[in-house]
C-alpha cells in the first residue's frame, strides 16, 4: 500500500470483511462529521454577552409602511439643527428631493442628512441624540 | 491603561486585538462592514458599530466612520492591526487630533519610514547596509565604472521601466556595455526614456525580518528574525522562526542594526525590519520597514514567548515593556503556514464561498488563528487570508513533522483552500534543508506546469 500511497483499502466478501489503513481516512471523517446536525449555517454562535450595536433605531417597526430612510454615516444623530430650534421634519411632513432631514455629527462636524426624494415622512425611527451606525433606520418615507 | 480600543480592522486579526483586550480587561469595539455582520470578531467584541457596505474603500478604509465610531463609543484608543490603515500617517495624524490614541508609531515616523526613499536614506544614515546602488549613469563607460565599484551582479535597470522592462542582470565584465546599450534602447521604446541606474542583484536571497519594539521608558529591543523566504509573487506562504540561514553571528548583527535603526529614530512600539540576506548568509541588506505589527508576528509570539498584541496596548498606553519580553530569549522553532482561501491548482484563483465544514488540527504546539467557522461565508470583498497555522516545536525537525500532521487533520469544505499546495512545500527536500529562497517558489510552480 505504502508503495502505492494508499491509505484506505476495504474488503466485503460473503464471509468476511478486510480493511486496511495506512493513515486516518480523512474522507469518512469529513463525511460524519458535514453529515451531523449542526445549526443552521447562518446563526453565529451564542454567547452570553452578545454585542449589542450601536443602533439608535433598536424600537421593531411596528407595521412597515413607506421606504427605509437609512444612516450613510456613523455618528450623532439630532432632529434639530440647534436644541432650541424645531425639528427638521416630523410625522407626516412632506419633503422634497434635497431637503434637509436631520444632521448627523461626527468629528465636529455636523452632517445635513438631505432627502433623496420628495415624500412624506411616515415614522420618525432614530432618537435624537443617539448614536447611530451605517445601515441604521433614521425615517421611514412614502 | 485604556478604558476602551476600538479595532479598526476586520478578520483574524481584529479577533486577536479583541482577545487581548479581554485579557487586559479592556473594553473592545468592534467596526464592521455590512458583508462581515457574521463574522467572529463582531460577536466577540464587547460592542460593534457597522461602518459600511462590503468594499473596503466604503468602509474599512473610511477614516471618519472609523473615528466618529469611536467618539459614539468612548474609545479611547484604535489598534489598526496591519493593512488597512495601519501604515496611514494621515489617519495617525487624526486620531491625535482627535484626542483618541492610534496603537503605534507616531505619524511623523510612519511617513518617514513609509517613503522608500527617506527610509532608505535613514538606514544608510545610521550605519545599516542598503542594496548598493547608482543614480543615474550618463553613459555606458561611466556605468561600467560604477559596476565595477558595486561589484557583479548587477541589475541594470531603466528609470522609466516597469513590468520587468528595460532591465538586464549582468554577470559578466566583458558583456556590461551591450547589456547597458541593450536595456537603455528597450527603455527608449517602451518608454520613450533610456535613463538607466544600477542596484546589486542579489541573487537568491532570503526575506529575513527583525521584529522590533520600543516603549516610553527608554526600552529599544528586537525580539528576532523571522524568516519569509517562502512566497509566491511577493506574498509570503509560510514563515519560520529563526532562520534556518543565520548564523549566530549575522543575527547579532542584523539584530544590532536594528535596534541602532529604531533609537535613532526614536521609534515607538512594535515594527518589522525587512532584509534581503544574500544565499550565503554572509551580507544583509535593508529593504524597508513596517511600522505595524505583521500577520506572521506569531511565529515570534511562540518562540520568544510573549504577546506582541497586548505590548503594542501596554506600550501605547504609556507603560513598559514587559519584564518577560525585556528578558526575553528563544526557545524551539516555529513555523506558520498562510492558509488561504485559493485554489493553487488554478493559478490561485481566489474561492470565496461558504464554508460547510470546517475543522481546525489541536493538539500540543498546535495554535489557530482564525476568525472562520462551520457555516461561514468568506466574502469576495477581502484579501483570501482565513486562518493561520502555526505550530511549535522544541526543533525544526519537530516543528516540521507537527506542521505535516497539523495539516492533514485540518477539513475545510466548501472552498478551495492552500493547504494542499502547503502540504507539498512541506514535503520538499529544500524545505527540510531549509535552502529555499525567494524565488523558491515560482521555480517550484513552474517546473509543475502549474
Amino acid at each position: 500500500m505504502n508503495e502505492h500511497g494508499l491509505t484506505h483499502f476495504d474488503l466485503s466478501k460473503k464471509d468476511f470483511h478486510l480493511k486496511l489503513k495506512k493513515g486516518p481516512d480523512m474522507e469518512e471523517l469529513g463525511a460524519l462529521l458535514a453529515s451531523l446536525p449542526s445549526a443552521p449555517a447562518q446563526a453565529a454562535p451564542q454567547f452570553s454577552a452578545p454585542a449589542p450595536s450601536t443602533a439608535a433605531g433598536a424600537a421593531p417597526p411596528p407595521a412597515a409602511e413607506g421606504a427605509e430612510i437609512t444612516s450613510p454615516m456613523v455618528g450623532t444623530f439630532y432632529r434639530r439643527p440647534a436644541p432650541d430650534a424645531p425639528d427638521f421634519v416630523e410625522a407626516g411632513s412632506t419633503v422634497s428631493e434635497g431637503q434637509t432631514l436631520c444632521i448627523i455629527e461626527a468629528m465636529k462636524v455636523m452632517n445635513e442628512i438631505k432627502a433623496e426624494r420628495s415624500g412624506t415622512i411616515c415614522a420618525l425611527v432614530a432618537e435624537d441624540g443617539n448614536p447611530v451606525q451605517y445601515g441604521d433606520v433614521l425615517f421611514r418615507i412614502k | 491603561m485604556f478604558q476602551k480600543v476600538l479595532v479598526a480592522n476586520r478578520g483574524e486579526i481584529a479577533l486577536r486585538i479583541i482577545r487581548a483586550c479581554r485579557e487586559l480587561d479592556v473594553a473592545s469595539v468592534a467596526v464592521y462592514s455590512e458583508a462581515d455582520i457574521d463574522s467572529m470578531h463582531v460577536q466577540l467584541a464587547d460592542e460593534a458599530v457597522c461602518i459600511g457596505p462590503g468594499p473596503s474603500k466604503d468602509s474599512y478604509l473610511k477614516p471618519d466612520r472609523i473615528i466618529a465610531a469611536a467618539e459614539i463609543t468612548g474609545a479611547d484608543a484604535i489598534h489598526p492591526g496591519y493593512g488597512f490603515l495601519s501604515e496611514n500617517a494621515r489617519f495617525a495624524d487624526i486620531c491625535e487630533s482627535s484626542g483618541i490614541t492610534f496603537i503605534g508609531p507616531s505619524a511623523d515616523v510612519i511617513r518617514m519610514m513609509g517613503d522608500k526613499a527617506t527610509a532608505r536614506a535613514t538606514a544608510i544614515a545610521n550605519g545599516v547596509p542598503i542594496t548598493p546602488g547608482s543614480e543615474i549613469m550618463a553613459d555606458a563607460d561611466e556605468a561600467y565604472a560604477k559596476a565595477m565599484e558595486i561589484g557583479l551582479p548587477v541589475m541594470i535597470k531603466a528609470t522609466a521601466g516597469g513590468g520587468g522592462r528595460g532591465m538586464r542582470p549582468c554577470f559578466k565584465e566583458e558583456e556590461f556595455k551591450s547589456l547597458f546599450q541593450a536595456a537603455s534602447n528597450e527603455a527608449v521604446a517602451c518608454f520613450g526614456n533610456g535613463d538607466c541606474y544600477l542596484e546589486k542583484l542579489v541573487l537568491n536571497p532570503h526575506h529575513i525580518e527583525f521584529q522590533i519594539i520600543a516603549d516610553s521608558h527608554g526600552h529599544f529591543i528586537h525580539l528576532g528574525e523571522r524568516d519569509c523566504s517562502m512566497q509566491r509573487r511577493n506574498q509570503k506562504i509560510i514563515e519560520e522562526c529563526p532562520s534556518p540561514l543565520l548564523s549566530p553571528e549575522m543575527r547579532q548583527r542584523m539584530g544590532d542594526a536594528s535596534v541602532a535603526l529604531i533609537k535613532a529614530i526614536n521609534y515607538q512600539n512594535a515594527g518589522t525590519i525587512e532584509y534581503l540576506v544574500d544565499a550565503a548568509g554572509e551580507n544583509f541588506y535593508f529593504m524597508e520597514m513596517n511600522t505595524r505589527i505583521q500577520v506572521e508576528h506569531p511565529v515570534t509570539e511562540e518562540v520568544m514567548g510573549c504577546e506582541l498584541i497586548k505590548e503594542q496596548i501596554r506600550v501605547a498606553a504609556g507603560e513598559s515593556l514587559s519584564r518577560h519580553v525585556l528578558e526575553a530569549t528563544p526557545r524551539g522553532h516555529a513555523i506558520e503556514c498562510r492558509i488561504n482561501a485559493e485554489d493553487p491548482y488554478n493559478k490561485f484563483m481566489p474561492s470565496p464561498g461558504t464554508i460547510s465544514l470546517w475543522y481546525a488540527p489541536g493538539g500540543k504546539g498546535v495554535r489557530v488563528d482564525t476568525h472562520v467557522y462551520s457555516g461561514y461565508s468568506v466574502p469576495p470583498y477581502y484579501d483570501s487570508m482565513i486562518a493561520k497555522l502555526i505550530v511549535t516545536g522544541a526543533t525544526r525537525e519537530i516543528a516540521i513533522a507537527r506542521m505535516k500532521r497539523a495539516l492533514g487533520e485540518f477539513m475545510i469544505h466548501g472552498i478551495k483552500t492552500t493547504i494542499p499546495f502547503q502540504q507539498e512545500i512541506l514535503k520538499h527536500p529544500d524545505f527540510e534543508k531549509g535552502t529555499y529562497d525567494i524565488g523558491w517558489v515560482g521555480r517550484f510552480l513552474e517546473e509543475k506546469g502549474l
